[in-house]
């Protein structure tokens, strides 16, 4: 939403005073809003504490463990387990997607059951996860990876499909092999089309480790905020949103940058 | 790249077509080789096709986690259905105006910006606390799934209106609500309905992860109880429920969509 023509459609024009004036007012609104429904005890503290209650929660979790450990293990459990999971579903999601869109037989015979299997919602997985890995770190993995697989396939397969048909015939006709066709003509030419995949997979992924962690580990983001919510400290359950906004937002930003370092370097800008 | 497209190879039928019944009846018969034929796999891991129909007779029948599948499948239905359509009325509008007026962006754009980043899913356990297990904090949540796609979407399909058909429709006399009427809610509709599509699987993911957390009734109790019976036909029974509810309402909204936008070919 950051575009710097400052004329709408409806004619009016937006300075740039004005414009971070109601920028400010903005957040003023959200967080005053917050505090004064807070301040005014309109709804107790259990349930909506104050933002600086929050911010104290917040620095307690960091100095003492709770629900087993302080916040930064919590975050770094979820991160890992993300990344895992992630690492899978595109180690296999891409190429997977690259040669389906290349060989014809194969995109005929996999986009039937990937087509059938993809309209499960990721968590409906958590049950049959946790038969097969009970309560291990199998089950989340599970679950990451069939929230971000699609995205990866998908993404792959369709940037495979958009190469310029003359540049394929163009290697070829100069004594390419299939194997060079593909590293150095498909690959290259379906990267931004994998790389804004990679970035909707991460949200997606990010997504259902966060509901995973809800049902079935015992450590990580999802975890603390599940038993912040049974102890009925509603302040910690907010800590734990904080974090995984926090994380997701920076994984989204970085993901952007790759993103368009990409489009630079391929020219498509 | 390869041969052209929809090559008919077997009988006249398209190839593509062969080639999918075969691997999905391979797969099929891979599965009841590795349970009901040669036992390689323990029935706890993965039941057979024989259960699985035999749970789904259960539930259709005699019902299962308290009441019968399609009495499950219609109260997800309901939550997804009032979530999403609340969602829409909110959200479409505030993007519209978000789209229409730089002032109102400037003004509640720093709101998304802080709430945005927050997936859908981590809202469960506080609604939890807000609204309790009943539907109110399903619908809150389902909302919450859609409502920030519709206004984005919204906001970015107002943004694309080509500036020179709203001057043209000024020039012409049009007043703004005309013009709102006319040509900017027309202009966005195609951005909208993709949000929309977007976040109507990303509602049912939510509402099975809100149902698992904690639920009364519905489809993600099924597989719940399934979980803790371990029931591995009913596991599956639910999972291909859920699957085929959210077939069913993208293809309804498709049918909407084309409704909606007919005056030009769906993309």
């Amino acid at each position: 939403m950051g575009q710097r023509n400052f004329l709408g459609p409806s004619g009016t024009v937006l300075g740039h005073g004005e414009f971070w004036l109601l920028t400010l007012a903005g957040f003023g609104l959200f967080f005053g809003t917050w505090w004064g429904v807070t301040a005014l005890g309109l709804l107790p503290a259990q349930t909506l504490p104050s933002p600086l209650d929050v911010w104290q929660t917040l620095v307690r979790l960091w100095e003492r463990p709770f629900a087993g450990h302080v916040y930064s293990e919590h975050l770094g459990a979820s991160i890992r387990r993300f990344l895992m999971g992630w690492a899978i579903a595109v180690a296999i999601g891409i190429p997977l997607g690259l040669l389906m869109g290349w060989y014809r037989v194969l995109d005929e015979v996999i986009t039937p059951l990937f087509d059938s299997i993809r309209f499960v919602a990721p968590l409906a997985w958590v049950p049959l996860a946790a038969l097969w890995f009970g309560t291990g770190i199998g089950g989340p993995l599970l679950i990451i990876f069939v929230g971000s697989f699609a995205p990866c396939v998908i993404s792959a397969y369709r940037g495979a499909r958009l190469v310029e048909e003359r540049l394929v015939e163009a290697a070829q006709m100069l004594g390419a092999s299939s194997r060079q066709t593909i590293w150095h003509v498909v690959i290259p030419g379906s990267l931004p089309s994998i790389i804004a995949g990679l970035r909707v997979s991460a949200g997606l992924g990010w997504q259902s480790l966060v509901g995973s962690e809800l049902i079935v580990v015992g450590a990580g983001l999802g975890y603390l905020m599940v038993q912040g919510q049974a102890n009925l400290e509603t302040s910690v359950v907010i800590a734990g949103m904080i974090g995984i906004g926090i994380v997701g937002f920076v994984m989204d930003v970085l993901l952007r940058a790759v993103e368009s370092a990409f489009r630079r370097r391929w020219g498509q800008e | 790249m390869a041969s052209g497209r929809g090559a008919r190879s077997w009988l006249g039928l398209p190839r593509s077509l062969v080639l999918g019944t075969f691997s999905v009846v391979l797969v099929l018969g891979a599965w009841w080789a590795a349970t009901s034929g040669f036992r390689l796999l323990n029935p706890l891991r993965l039941p057979a096709p024989v259960e699985v129909w035999v749970a789904f007779q259960q539930i259709l029948d005699r019902g299962y986690a308290g009441g019968t599948l399609w009495s499950h499948a219609q109260h997800s239905l309901g939550l997804v259905a009032k979530g999403f359509a609340v969602a829409i009325f909110t959200g479409v509008p505030l993007g519209l105006l978000m789209g229409w007026s730089r002032h109102a962006e400037a003004l509640i754009n720093p709101i998304f910006l802080l709430l945005r980043p927050i997936p859908a899913l981590a809202w469960i356990p506080l609604a939890i606390v807000w609204f309790g297990l009943g539907d109110t904090g399903k619908i809150f949540v389902i909302w919450l799934t859609a409502f920030v796609p519709s206004v984005i979407n919204a906001f970015t399909g107002v943004r694309q209106v080509d500036p020179v058909l709203i001057a043209a429709a000024r020039t012409q006399g049009a007043s703004t609500a005309q013009v709102i009427r006319h040509v900017v809610i027309p202009g966005s509709m195609p951005m909208i309905f993709t949000g929309l599509r977007l976040s109507l699987q990303a509602s049912w993911t939510t509402l099975v992860a809100a149902e698992l957390v904690g639920a009364f009734f519905g489809l993600g109790r099924v597989l719940n109880i399934a979980g803790q019976d371990i029931f591995p036909g009913m596991i599956i029974v639910g999972m291909v429920a859920v699957a085929v509810c959210g077939a069913v309402t993208t293809w309804l909204l498709g049918l909407v969509e084309r409704r909606v936008i007919n005056w030009r070919p769906a993309v």
